[in-house]
C-alpha cells in the first residue's frame, strides 16, 4: 500500500518527462505524486507522460492529482499523456469520462510518439 | 486500533479505524477479503474496494482529526451491505448534485464513483452521530464459484 515515483527523460523528446508510478494511488500516497508533478511543472516541463502500467489502484484523489497537473500544463500549452493497460484502472477513466480529456496510450513509446 | 468483530448470529463484520489517510489501505484489504469470501467476482471486488475507500476518504476529509471511521459489512445470501460512518460533518454530495458549485471538478469524483460502482447508495445524516453511508452490492450469478 505504497507508491514509488521515478522520473526519466524521453530520448529525442527534449523537455518531455516520464513519471513512472508503481503501487497504489490513494489519499495517503497521492500527495507524493502531486509533489513530483508539481516540481516538474515548476522546472518548466509542460509535456508529461504518466506511466500507470504498474499502478494497481487509483481513487478520486489520484484522479484529482492528474487533473490538477493537466490544468497546470495546459496554461503553458502542455499535455499530460497517460500510459495505462490495467483494465480496472482504464474502467475508472472510462466511467468518469476522463478518457475524453487525457490522451491514454498502451505504452510509453506510443505516448511519446504522439507528442 | 483495529477491532474486527464477527457476530455469527447477525452476519455483521465490523471495523473501527482511525480517521487517517494511512488506514484507508487497510479498509480496502478488509473489504476485499470479505467480498472474496462471499464469492464476488474480481471486478465486483475492485468496485467494492474503491467505493469503500472513497467513503473512507470522505470521512477523513470532513471529520475531526482524532475521529474514527466505523465500517459494518452485513452479509446476506445474495448481497453485501456496507455502511461507512464518520463522527463529523458528513459526506459531501448527499443530494443529487455531484459537487458544490465552488469546488473543483475532481472533488466530486469520489461520490460519483460510489454511486456508479454500487447497486444502491443512501445517506443517513445525524448531527450528533455523524453521517452514515449505506451501499449495497448484489452478488451476481456470473460471479465465479470458489
Amino acid at each position: 500500500m505504497d507508491i514509488t515515483v521515478d522520473v526519466k527523460e524521453v530520448p529525442g523528446k527534449n523537455g518531455v518527462r516520464v513519471v513512472d508510478l508503481n503501487g497504489e494511488i490513494d489519499v495517503y500516497t497521492s500527495p507524493r505524486v502531486k509533489e513530483t508533478i508539481g516540481e516538474l511543472i515548476d522546472q518548466g516541463h509542460y509535456d508529461l507522460i504518466i506511466n500507470l502500467e504498474n499502478v494497481r489502484y487509483i481513487d478520486s484523489t489520484g484522479l484529482g492529482v492528474l487533473i490538477g497537473g493537466l490544468k497546470r500544463v495546459r496554461e503553458h500549452s502542455g499535455t499530460v499523456s497517460l500510459v495505462c493497460t490495467n483494465p480496472q484502472i482504464k474502467k475508472i477513466f472510462d466511467i468518469t469520462g476522463l478518457v475524453k480529456i487525457f490522451g491514454i496510450y498502451d505504452s510509453e513509446a506510443a505516448a511519446g510518439a504522439a507528442l | 486500533m483495529i477491532s474486527p468483530k464477527k457476530q455469527s448470529t447477525s452476519n455483521v463484520i465490523e471495523l473501527r479505524l482511525p480517521s487517517k489517510a494511512e488506514w484507508v489501505g487497510v479498509a480496502r484489504l478488509a473489504i476485499a477479503g470479505i467480498a472474496s469470501r462471499l464469492d464476488f467476482g474480481i471486478e465486483d471486488i475492485e468496485d467494492l474496494k474503491l467505493a469503500v475507500a472513497e467513503a473512507y476518504t470522505n470521512c477523513i476529509q470532513h471529520a475531526a482529526d482524532d475521529g474514527e471511521v466505523h465500517i459494518a459489512c452485513t452479509i446476506d445470501p445474495d448481497k453485501l451491505v456496507v455502511t461507512v460512518q464518520d463522527d463529523g460533518k458528513g459526506f459531501r454530495g448527499q443530494g443529487t448534485e455531484l459537487r458544490q458549485k465552488d469546488e473543483p471538478l475532481e472533488r466530486g469524483l469520489g461520490v460519483f464513483l460510489i454511486r456508479t460502482l454500487m447497486d444502491d447508495v443512501s445517506y443517513d445524516v445525524d448531527p450528533r452521530r455523524g453521517t452514515r453511508l449505506t451501499m449495497t452490492k448484489h452478488l451476481r450469478p456470473q460471479s465465479p464459484a470458489r
